[in-house]
């Protein structure tokens, strides 16, 4: 396989003064050309976060350290205008509310045809506008050269989200980040949007990160799923492996607490307890307190590693002891 | 764009509140100055003792023995005609006195309004921008101590340091020609305007702040617009609504102000005046003042109205489902 079009190896994110443990705790993530790649955890998990670093968005005075590829660009320690011309040009972001994500006081032409107009030098206003048409009907929206001129609060959140899409799709990106792109809107809404990245990307042949808390939507979206708590990936599968048998008592904690169509249940089994809080910064593994499975002694004592089985992986030592022992 | 009936419905509803405040504002003026302590016939004998007859003739002449609202609408009916009486104490159309004065007290309005906006905004700006930072605490710590100066105080410094020991400014008087007369109102406006300033930064600084937060800003940002162009078309443009609400009223307010700096100043303006006659009960320059100073607020503010929907195109939108 080629290089992935983004590498995170070993990233780090600190703040000091607003949070005692990492918020990004040595994170490892690969999305190659024509994957969908799904990022799963309760909120707080670092998700944001780390698709936000991707880009080199992160929060004023945070510590990063460790490695961040994207197209062979090394986004820590790129000049702002390198910094500039990848997220224009190579790299895009598909945010969770649209309502907040445009500007309310311009037009969607505006917001469509910006970044060409001002991160690109010398790009075409002309040839802007046509792609913005072209992408706005591509994302099924019905009044293209009238959506132009229309005011963000004079369009429902659906076609908003459509709108941020389109928007995202400007530069023709190689690789398409989707922070929970479908948690603001309503049902029906969320499986139109979820076909419509899908297809997009299917027909450019982007790499999608696709970040969401609903596991099923995950399952149905991406080829492989990484699981994070408390800024760590505790464990990555395929998407069929990972349903078919989690490995981590978190994945597993969350996949009973998700209601099932198929399969009866009596009651959920919420997974008890609260994330992680920013300013604890146990000693042995960040789920340890959560857990139904814990080892007294050992979890609480020592902090497991992401240990790798054929082509998945997971961190708790619940399936490190019994490897060794058996 | 909202249709054009939307917009002039916006535009007469604010034209028509406008009417309503000036003409309410007209009645409350009059009337507290109506009660107020002290027979105007008083003042205008001087002290000196009339024979019944001239005094009934001299009540007779300025109308003081009519009822309340007789003496209201005749002075209201004057007022649209732009005749606000005669001055008891220069025994001169109330107007003409104005009129004389109102040059150099709009110049300094002008040249104050001119510096807070440039300067307020600026230093608001750059504090925000630098949040936290060394040049974000100078503006702060400049700001808090700006407030906190009367603008007599700053005028007394502003004499002693740029005018007397400096002498690169006059310290007296308002000049003659436009170049002279800005020449003679710089000093005067610095000290008008220095409160303002700190006012219209903090301001500035808040709104902005509280725009650099919004997630639009960050999707800009995403897209990999420069830095610059976020701050302006996002963030900047964003921000003007607030910023020209209150830049709207502290600029009506400075007329009032003004009239602390012109006598600090020796300049013959409408603020001076207002103190002159206020002092002397000439309640014809007193109730003409007043009612210019109302009619600047309300100007001012349905200016901002007016402007608001330029800014934030959703200002209409509440305005078509009515």
């Amino acid at each position: 396989m080629s290089t992935p079009l983004l590498q995170m190896s070993d990233v780090w994110l600190r703040l000091p003064g607003i949070a005692n443990r990492p918020i990004l705790a040595g994170v490892d993530l690969e999305v190659a050309a024509g994957e969908v790649v799904g990022l799963v955890g309760e909120s707080g998990s670092g998700k944001s976060v780390t698709a936000r670093t991707a880009l080199g968005l992160v929060p004023r005075g945070a510590q990063v350290e460790g490695r961040v590829l994207v197209d062979g660009t090394d986004v820590l320690s790129a000049p702002a205008d390198r910094l500039r011309r990848l997220r224009s040009e190579s790299a895009a972001m598909v945010f969770q509310d649209p309502r907040a994500g445009i500007n309310p006081m311009r037009r969607i032409g505006d917001h469509l045809t910006e970044a060409a107009r001002f991160a690109k030098r010398g790009e075409d206003v002309r040839a802007a506008r046509k792609r913005a048409l072209d992408l706005l009907e591509a994302v099924g929206l019905p009044h293209p050269e009238r959506h132009l001129k229309q005011f963000p609060h004079e369009l429902s959140g659906g076609m908003l989200q459509r709108v941020m899409i389109a928007g995202a799709l400007m530069g023709s990106p190689k690789l398409l980040l989707c922070d929970e792109p479908t948690t603001a809107l309503d049902v029906t809404t969320q499986k139109e949007i979820v076909s419509i990245l899908a297809r997009l990307q299917q027909d450019e042949g982007m790499g999608m990160l696709f970040i969401t808390h609903d596991l099923d939507l995950a399952a149905s979206v991406c080829d492989r799923v990484h699981v994070m708590y408390a800024g760590q990936v505790v464990e990555h599968a395929s998407a069929k492996e990972l349903f078919a048998s989690p490995q981590h008592p978190y994945t597993a904690g969350l996949l009973a607490s998700t209601p099932s169509l198929e399969v009866v249940q009596e009651r959920l089994r919420p997974i008890a307890g609260t994330p992680l809080s920013l300013l604890a910064d146990p000693l042995g593994c960040t789920f340890a307190e959560r857990c139904d499975r814990v080892m007294e002694g050992l979890c609480t004592t020592q902090r497991p590693e992401l240990v790798e089985h054929g082509d998945r992986a997971d961190r708790c030592l619940l399936n490190q002891t019994t490897e060794v022992a058996g | 764009m909202a249709p054009a009936v939307t917009i002039l419905k916006y535009v007469g509803r604010r034209v028509l509140g406008v009417a309503i405040t000036l003409l309410a504002a007209s009645f409350l003026i009059f009337a507290s100055l109506y009660a107020a302590p002290g027979d105007p016939a008083d003042f205008l004998t001087q002290g000196r003792t009339l024979s019944p007859e001239a005094m009934a003739s001299l009540r007779e002449q300025y109308g003081l023995d009519d009822p309340f609202l007789v003496q209201y609408l005749h002075w209201l009916s004057g007022v649209l005609h732009g005749d606000f009486g005669t001055s008891f104490q220069f025994r001169d159309d109330v107007t003409t006195l104005i009129g004389a004065r109102l040059g150099t007290t709009l110049t300094l309005m002008v040249m104050a309004a001119v510096l807070i906006t440039v300067v307020g905004l600026t230093a608001g700006i750059v504090g925000s921008l630098n949040a936290g930072r060394a040049a974000d605490r100078l503006v702060l710590v400049m700001t808090t101590f700006l407030a906190a100066v009367p603008s007599f105080v700053a005028a007394i410094l502003l004499i002693s340091v740029f005018a007397v020991r400096l002498g690169w400014f006059p310290t007296f008087g308002g000049g003659e020609g436009l170049l002279d007369r800005i020449y003679h109102l710089t000093l005067p406006a610095v000290a008008l305007s220095l409160t303002f300033v700190a006012l219209v930064s903090r301001v500035t600084r808040s709104a902005m702040l509280e725009e650099l937060g919004r997630e639009h800003v960050e999707v800009a940002t995403s897209r990999g617009v420069p830095r610059s162009t976020v701050v302006r078309r996002h963030v900047l443009r964003n921000a003007l609504g607030p910023i020209l609400t209150v830049s709207g009223i502290l600029v009506a307010g400075l007329l009032v102000s003004s009239a602390i700096v012109e006598s600090a100043f020796g300049l013959s303006g409408l603020g001076s005046l207002l103190i002159q006659s206020v002092d002397k009960s000439d309640f014809p320059v007193v109730q003409a003042i007043t009612l210019i100073v109302v009619g600047a607020f309300v100007l001012v503010n349905l200016l901002v109205d007016l402007l608001q929907p330029l800014i934030d195109p959703r200002t209409l939108a509440g305005e078509a489902g009515r």
